[in-house]
């Protein structure tokens, strides 16, 4: 009995767990990927049922950008860099030729859009445009519509569009606050539709 | 002989280590929590093209995928060279969208199925031709909300 009360259990070498651990942290570090979920949000269009006339719309108040198969840009009928889209996009958009958009800082120059309403940018690319093209021009796109939003998010409530739409979405805003944001949102989704339209591409 | 002796030389006491097990599990923790284990196995070329306007995508339980791309090479010989689209594990055709998208919504909450997302992740090499397909079938199939899935980046370089 006395015996047995002097050795205690020798303590276990835990000189290795270190390793063991480093091994495991190794195997981690390696199989990990950081996700790439994220992404430009779209909606497509539903399929009409049948083929309706479309409301007559103004040539001046259509952007059309033509992508083809080599990735060149068309745009208005002139051939354009991937860099001055994004401006030319804002200048049609922030037009304002009709004069009937208050908020619009553009030229006012009557042969381009009437209102931001109005103003239409046509898409259209080739079958044989490279997803990379498309996706840049998207972007480009999206990025005029994301500034104009910005800019009158700024001057009307103080808070960027997208400061806004994170808040919106975000799941940790309360009840109440989402619904003060929600009408300011629509409000300047309104003032600023996206009205972005793709023609099917073209086959040849 | 004196009670206090000298300490021999100015020994520095080993560092000891053995709180380095602990901080090295809490890293494990981390990176056991943080990682997403790949779910699906890609059989094409996937590197996405850059963006920089994006949103980040829903959680995962409304998001159904679709990948596009060229197959790898050591499949070339069985499927071919041409740009491919691969829906969960295997590559399939275009017209096998249908069914995918039934399948995927068979199999999520009836309630979530509004919301239901398609994240296109299209390598950036393939050709709007394919991608046009695979928009087409969509809208007939009703699934309208899509998300052209990017990496982070600018697109003018």
């Amino acid at each position: 009995m006395a015996r047995k009360h002097r050795d205690a259990p020798p303590e276990v070498n835990a000189g290795s767990m270190a390793d063991i651990a480093f091994l495991l942290l190794i195997f981690f570090l390696v199989t990990t990927t950081i996700q790439t979920d994220q992404g430009i949000n779209r909606k497509l269009p539903p399929i009409q049922p049948d083929q309706i006339d479309p409301p007559p719309v103004k040539e001046k108040n259509i952007f059309t950008v033509l992508v083809n198969k080599n990735d060149q840009l068309l745009v208005e009928d002139k051939l354009m860099d991937l860099k001055d889209l994004r401006q030319a996009a804002i200048d049609f958009l922030d037009n304002g030729g009709d004069g009937s958009c208050a908020y619009c800082k553009g030229e006012r120059n009557p042969a381009s859009s009437d209102n931001p309403d109005k103003a239409i940018i046509s898409l259209q690319n080739d079958s044989e445009t490279s997803y990379k093209a498309y996706i840049s021009v998207q972007n480009e796109l999206v990025a005029a519509y994301y500034f104009l939003r910005d800019r009158e998010c700024q001057a009307r409530y103080g808070k960027s569009f997208r400061d806004l739409e994170a808040m919106f979405e975000d799941p940790k805003t309360k009840e109440a606050q989402r619904n003060k944001i929600e009408p300011f949102i629509k409000e300047i989704q309104t003032l600023f539709p996206q009205k972005l339209s793709e023609a099917e591409p073209k086959r040849n | 002989m004196s009670k206090f002796k000298k300490k021999k030389g100015g020994d520095v006491p080993a560092i000891s280590t053995a709180s380095l097990p602990d901080i090295v599990f809490m890293l494990l923790f981390f990176f056991m929590v943080a990682t997403v284990l790949k779910d699906n196995d890609l059989l094409i070329q996937n590197s996405l093209p850059k963006a920089d306007q994006v949103t980040k995508l829903e959680k995962k339980d409304r998001v159904m995928f679709i990948f596009a791309g060229k197959p790898h090479e050591k499949y070339r010989k069985k499927y071919g060279e041409g740009a491919k689209i691969q829906l969960n594990d295997r590559l399939s055709e275009v017209s096998d969208i249908k069914t995918f998208i039934l399948a995927e919504r068979a199999s999520r909450n009836p309630e979530l199925e509004k919301v239901l997302t398609t994240s296109l992740k299209v390598d950036k090499e393939v050709k709007m031709g394919l991608v046009g397909e695979i928009k087409q079938e969509l809208r007939k199939m009703d699934a309208l909300k899509i998300n052209y899935t990017t990496t982070k980046g600018s697109v003018v370089d």
